[in-house]
């Protein structure tokens, strides 16, 4: 088993190195660099000193070297500072002679989408659960298909319609919840436990928007892994042993059914760190996918390989994490592991 | 029984809901916000923005949100007035020297940074040094490394000498923020706290800035201007404008830049929103062009470019995508101001006078109706960015010309590849942009033949001997009158030649909560902006701000 993790975790470092290479090389196939944005098109702004720029951010040396470059920083974990006119550090905090410490941009991005994304699953899985298993029980009634409508209807429904018409209804015509943003003004005058309700009222839309739409899938995939268990054979001389049905469905088909659950759980971990842009955009909140689609358009590179990477230490990192959940709640996948 | 109780109580809750929303509906209409009321200091002004303020060090930040930001925290040598004329700023006058290079800036006495420490040439000086010097990564240096020699004799002269007679400069100094020495000294211009965390001289300072969420400016009591009205300036940071206008209508933003469809057609049918919200328009500070590719056949052709300009109907341009709400304009400068030639006139919609002017250029309409000359149709690609206007335009414009036998295909492109692909390369028939309609009316890096490098914008490809002259002359001369008559000829010719048609100078419509007073309607030419030291929001009317206390 443990010779097993370490190859596991050995292959990544190949893994990453190709990963890298092959993004790297992606984003530089578009046209333009972070001096071509549009405030740039100006023309008190002169060609020179884009130029400089240029030279300075290394762009106009041939892009193996900037990879090197790249590479040779990255194997010191130094992400690198952004392009943009802030220039923060794009992962972690930085500390000048004088104690002013600059946050880094996924520094603070990653702890809100973070936080959206780990709710908004634990919401996803425990009503997918409940309405895949309603709907395996009640197979074929009406009940199975009015749920299956519904999450339906949920995915199908294009996200930032319904945002609006949310927004509109719980926050201009109702005053029930706020409307966009993370905090209220005055924010940091409450009480502790004043700041919790405020962040929370500020969440109840973005997650439920972001959640309406993965009941789909998951929910058919409890539905559809119940109906197989409980059509399997001991489920059968389970309820000829006289067990209650509850007792049957609940104990002992539910377990087994959600077993493959865990593979999904695996991986949507790297999908933990990506946020939705048009979300962020209609709530504004200051999450990863604006960050990520603010620095595409801006060419800001440092930034884009930044996020990129550690989505590939995560996605690896889930994926390994899921076969180890797997070998966990699974005897069988245990055995075949360790010969 | 079971069923009639859950009536029962449906009604009941029903009933007590309408009350309940009745009642607090009531004592929000209370308020009149047309009566009478007098200023006083305090409160707070929240407005949106599309996007985050990246760093308020302005010569080095370069977006427009920064700029924002960053103009009511910093001061420049001298400013615009609300007629557009030069007026004191930090400096309380300024001499011009009989051969027109040296400039003596003379600053007002007693002027101090917000932080109370004494605000002098010294720091002039120094914000000077910091802009020309080459390792500072700022776009602009170029304007200001055409002064020779500066200096701060005292403390409160400072004196530049060009080296040659340079008529732009006091507008490139009402654009230059001046910045603290004694702060700036020792640290890196390019990588420094001070760009999040800034010091500066005017009405308000940076009280905290919340990344991603919103920046709070605070007045300043060593304002060097005097005390603003408002107490707090909120900017929200909300980029996308639905969730914006969501905001405005439920009271929790006083301010935001609107579109035409919100100023045409959603205001005027809500009579909910007129009682609360003031809506304002102005000319906006840059217009929307077609631009002719000058090195390709057929747009080499005067002839041509002059009949595409006679087939364009702006008016319907201007209806169609504004919604009526801009200007055609027939010169770069606004409409209104010394600058802009009165007797000048936009090329009048004659689809006729087009097809005159074309036969005579050798295009023939076919049998299929389409325009051609040796067999080669007239056909081109217009092309523009991811701007939901210009694509519009493009298409009114595609529609028209293909009245007159032009085939026309559109294509949207995002901006990096946009400038890299096409407008650097050349590679391009013709587009639609837009440029500013600058204050200052030197236009040589827009129009002069020099300025077609890779990455210099004539990128049209324009030549004319006689506009470069111009353009030479207009820079040297000081004298405003002369450089009035200069840049009336400099529009006449552009017109004439037609680079470009001239399409519509938008304008920037604002809604604003009633409850921010002393705003002035009609907007001055300087634009609403220009006073809001001087808005204010009487104390009945300010927002219930138990959040704060």
């Amino acid at each position: 088993m443990i010779s097993y993790l370490i190859k596991r975790i050995l292959w990544m470092i190949p893994m990453m190195i190709g990963i890298s290479l092959i993004s790297f090389f992606i984003m530089h196939l578009a046209p333009g660099d972070v001096t071509s944005s549009e405030s740039s098109f100006n023309p008190r702004a002169s060609e020179e000193s884009r130029q400089k720029l240029r030279e300075l951010y290394n762009l106009d040396k041939p892009v193996v070297i900037q990879y090197g470059l790249w590479l040779k920083r990255i194997v010191k974990l130094d992400f690198g500072n952004s392009f943009a006119s802030h220039q923060k550090p794009v992962l972690w905090e930085q500390k000048d002679k004088s104690g002013n410490v600059t946050k880094g941009l996924i520094q603070e991005s990653l702890p809100i989408t973070l936080m959206i994304n780990l709710i908004g699953i634990f919401i996803i899985f425990s009503i997918s659960i409940v309405l895949g298993t309603i709907s395996a029980v009640r197979q074929n009634t009406w009940v199975d298909r009015s749920i299956t409508l519904f999450v339906f209807i949920g995915f199908a429904i294009p996200g930032f319609w319904l945002a609006l018409l949310l927004m509109y209804w719980t926050g201009v015509s109702n005053q029930w919840l706020p409307i966009s943003g993370l905090h209220s003004p005055g924010f940091q005058n409450l009480s502790s436990f004043g700041q919790f309700i405020d962040l929370l009222k500020h969440l109840v839309l973005p997650v439920s928007i972001s959640s309406l739409s993965g009941l789909a899938g998951i929910s058919l995939y409890v539905r559809n892994g119940m109906l197989d268990i409980l059509h399997q054979d001991f489920i059968t001389t389970a309820r000829s042993k006289g067990l209650k049905e509850k007792k049957v469905v609940f104990i002992h088909a539910l377990k087994n059914a959600i077993l493959p659950l865990i593979t999904i759980i695996g991986l949507s971990i790297p999908g933990l760190i990506g946020g939705s842009v048009i979300a962020e955009s209609i709530f504004a909140i200051p999450g990863m996918g604006k960050l990520f689609y603010d620095s595409v358009l801006m060419r800001d590179f440092p930034v884009i390989m930044g996020i990129l990477t550690i989505g590939s230490v995560l996605t690896l990192i889930g994926n390994l994490l899921a076969d180890i959940g797997y070998a966990w709640a699974d005897p069988r996948v245990r055995k075949g592991l360790v010969k | 029984m079971k069923k009639k109780s859950i009536l029962f109580n449906f009604i009941t809750l029903y009933i007590s809901l309408i009350l309940l929303t009745s009642c607090s509906k009531e004592s929000f209409e209370v308020i009149d916000y047309n009566k009478k009321f007098t200023n006083s200091f305090g409160g707070t002004l929240v407005n949106a923005m599309a996007g985050e303020p990246s760093n308020l060090i302005a010569m080095v930040a370069g977006d427009s949100a920064s700029s924002a930001i960053a103009g009511n925290i910093f001061n420049s040598l001298i400013k615009y007035d609300e007629n557009l004329n030069y007026a004191p700023d930090l400096a309380e006058s300024w001499k011009i020297s009989n051969n027109q290079k040296t400039i003596t800036f003379t600053l007002k006495k007693n002027l101090k940074w917000s932080d109370g420490l004494p605000l002098t040439s010294e720091d002039v000086l120094f914000t000077w040094k910091l802009i020309t010097n080459p390792t500072t990564r700022t776009p602009y240096g170029s304007d200001y490394q055409l002064v020779k020699e500066a200096s701060a004799p005292d403390a409160l002269t400072f004196k530049i000498t060009y080296a040659s007679s340079y008529a732009p400069a006091l507008d490139t100094w009402t654009a230059l923020h001046i910045l603290p020495k004694h702060i700036l000294k020792d640290e890196d211009i390019n990588k420094t706290f001070f760009s999040r965390k800034p010091t500066g001289s005017s009405y308000y300072k940076l009280d905290e800035w919340i990344s991603g969420q919103q920046v709070v400016l605070k007045a300043s009591n060593n304002s060097t201007s005097g005390p603003p009205s408002i107490e707090k300036l909120i900017s929200r940071i909300i980029p996308d404008t639905s969730s914006q206008f969501l905001e405005l209508t439920a009271d929790n933003i006083d301010l935001m830049n609107i579109n035409p469809i919100q100023y045409q057609r959603v205001f005027p049918a809500r009579k909910d929103l007129q009682q609360k919200i003031a809506l304002y328009k102005e000319l906006g500070n840059g217009y929307t062009y077609l631009g002719f590719n000058l090195k390709k056949a057929p747009f080499n052709d005067i002839r041509v470019r002059q009949a595409l300009n006679f087939a364009i109907d702006k008016d319907e341009v201007i209806k169609g995508v504004l919604l009526g709400l801009g200007e055609s304009i027939s010169s770069p400068y606004k409409p209104g101001t010394r600058w802009n030639n009165p007797n000048l006139s936009p090329y009048p919609y004659k689809p006729k006078k087009a097809l005159e002017l074309l036969s005579e250029a050798g295009f023939i309409k076919n049998k299929d109706g389409l325009l051609v000359k040796n067999g080669k149709p007239l056909k081109f690609e217009i092309i523009t960015n991811q701007n939901k206007q210009r694509e519009m335009t493009a298409v009114l414009i595609q529609r028209r010309l293909q009245e007159i036998g032009v085939e026309v295909s559109i294509r949207v492109i995002e901006w990096a590849s946009f400038v890299n692909r096409f407008i650097k390369t050349g590679d391009f028939d013709v587009v639609v942009l837009g440029w500013g309609l600058s204050l200052d009316p030197d236009q040589f890096n827009i129009w002069h033949s020099s300025q077609q490098g890779p990455g210099q914008f004539n990128f049209l490809g324009y030549e004319n001997k006689k506009v470069d002259k111009l353009l030479e002359l207009g820079r040297k001369e000081l004298n405003p009158q002369k450089r009035e008559k200069i840049y009336h000829q400099f529009s006449k010719y552009l017109l004439e030649d037609s680079p470009i048609v001239y399409l519509y100078a938008g304008y920037g419509l604002s809604a604003v909560h009633k409850r921010v007073k002393g705003i002035k309607k009609p907007a001055p030419p300087a634009g609403i902006y220009h006073n809001n030291y001087n808005w204010f929001i009487p104390k009945p009317l300010r927002r219930n701000e138990i959040l704060e206390r």
